[in-house]
């Protein structure tokens, strides 16, 4: 068997990073009504990411996580919030007046709920993706830590 | 010596000891010149405000620092570490002496200027009172959700949050355009390995 230094922590890690990305979510998903919201949801999802490319290598994060995906992700989530301001243009409104999104009157608020939650999944593709984007960036510059190093 | 074991007590000593903890961190982080140790320390540094955060209600920005700070920077900070060396050059003592002016005149000033500032909490002051308070009255009307925070940065400011995503976006891109996009290192890692007869994982990428 190929001697690990890092066994301790290589396996906490892997009970962890599931663990981070769920909280990630959750801070997502609750953002209306607790506090937090897409931005930090996703600085968390790409700590989780970050955390694992520490932990098991760049090389094999790079290959579950292609920086290809990465920026792509990154600019997606630019397209989903813009692309909610045309859809409340299309449907009549002003740029991302969410009350037009489904053409309620006054009072309704199914509008204001998807559009802020589309808009908030959006900003945390955007966020998620252009934090892996730069610490990939960062990392692919140097030769990686070896095992022996830490 | 009696008012100190009043209901106010607590909070107020949980207060000074985060804020010692932070001055002490800060200390070192100025006399310590192994980068490994200050990027560690900016880290915990990090933390221990978040956790000052929440002592003081500020639940949303304590989350963002423990986040960006704790997490996000210090990963970079490691990153960027490894490109330079690990230790910094000693410097001159008399050097020191401007930027500890500079650091001495600012801090007198602010304590100067925080006389001034309302108290914590305090439901009279210009910050509850403007337009907050005005949106904390009309949010559920207008909104039905009951985190303000998230209907201000969402709704009513839309076009500021969607600028905030785009420079988010164009800083990733940008220090991807500086420092490429990372995949050299990684197809040069697939080579390595398989000129070695695909070791599967490991880093030897230099």
């Amino acid at each position: 068997m190929k001697s690990d230094h890092h066994m301790i922590l290589r396996v906490i890690a892997k009970c962890f990073i599931p663990l981070i990305m769920i909280y990630g979510f959750y801070v997502q998903f609750h953002g209306e009504v607790g506090p937090g919201g897409a931005f930090q949801a996703g600085v968390v999802i790409a700590v989780a990411i970050i955390l694992n490319a520490l932990i098991f290598g760049l090389s094999s994060t790079m290959k579950a996580v292609p920086p290809v995906f990465a920026r792509t992700v990154a600019a997606v989530g630019v397209m989903i919030y813009v692309g909610v301001g045309f859809w409340a243009l299309l449907k009549g409104g002003l740029f991302l007046e969410y009350q037009a999104l489904f053409g309620e009157g006054p009072g309704g608020h199914h509008g204001q709920h998807a559009g802020v939650i589309i808009v908030e999944l959006g900003v945390l593709c955007a966020v998620a993706g252009a934090m892996v984007t730069i610490f990939y960036a960062l990392a692919g510059r140097v030769a990686e830590i070896r095992d022996e190093d830490w | 010596m009696r008012e100190l074991f009043t209901a106010d007590a607590g909070p107020a000593l949980i207060n000074i000891t985060l804020l010692a903890i932070l001055f002490i961190v800060a200390i070192a982080i100025a006399r310590l010149r192994s980068l490994f140790a200050i990027v560690m320390l900016s880290g915990v540094y990090s933390l221990v405000s978040a956790a000052w955060y929440i002592a003081v209600d500020a639940v949303d920005v304590g989350y963002t620092e423990a986040a960006v700070g704790a997490g996000m920077s210090t990963a970079v900070l490691l990153g960027a570490m490894l490109l330079t060396a690990r230790t910094a050059k000693p410097e001159k003592p008399l050097k020191r002496l401007g930027p500890f002016i500079i650091c001495g005149a600012t801090a007198v000033m602010l304590i100067y200027a925080s006389v001034d500032l309302p108290g914590l909490g305090d439901p009279n002051s210009p910050a509850n009172t403007g337009a907050g308070m005005t949106y904390m009255h009309v949010n559920w009307y207008d909104m039905g959700i009951p985190n303000v925070v998230t209907s201000v940065l969402a709704s009513y400011r839309g076009f500021d949050t969607m600028g905030e995503t785009v420079v988010v976006f164009v800083a990733g891109l940008a220090v991807a355009m500086l420092l490429g996009f990372g995949e050299r290192s990684l197809a040069e890692t697939l080579r390595s390995n398989k000129k070695k007869g695909g070791k599967g994982k490991g880093g030897d990428a230099s």
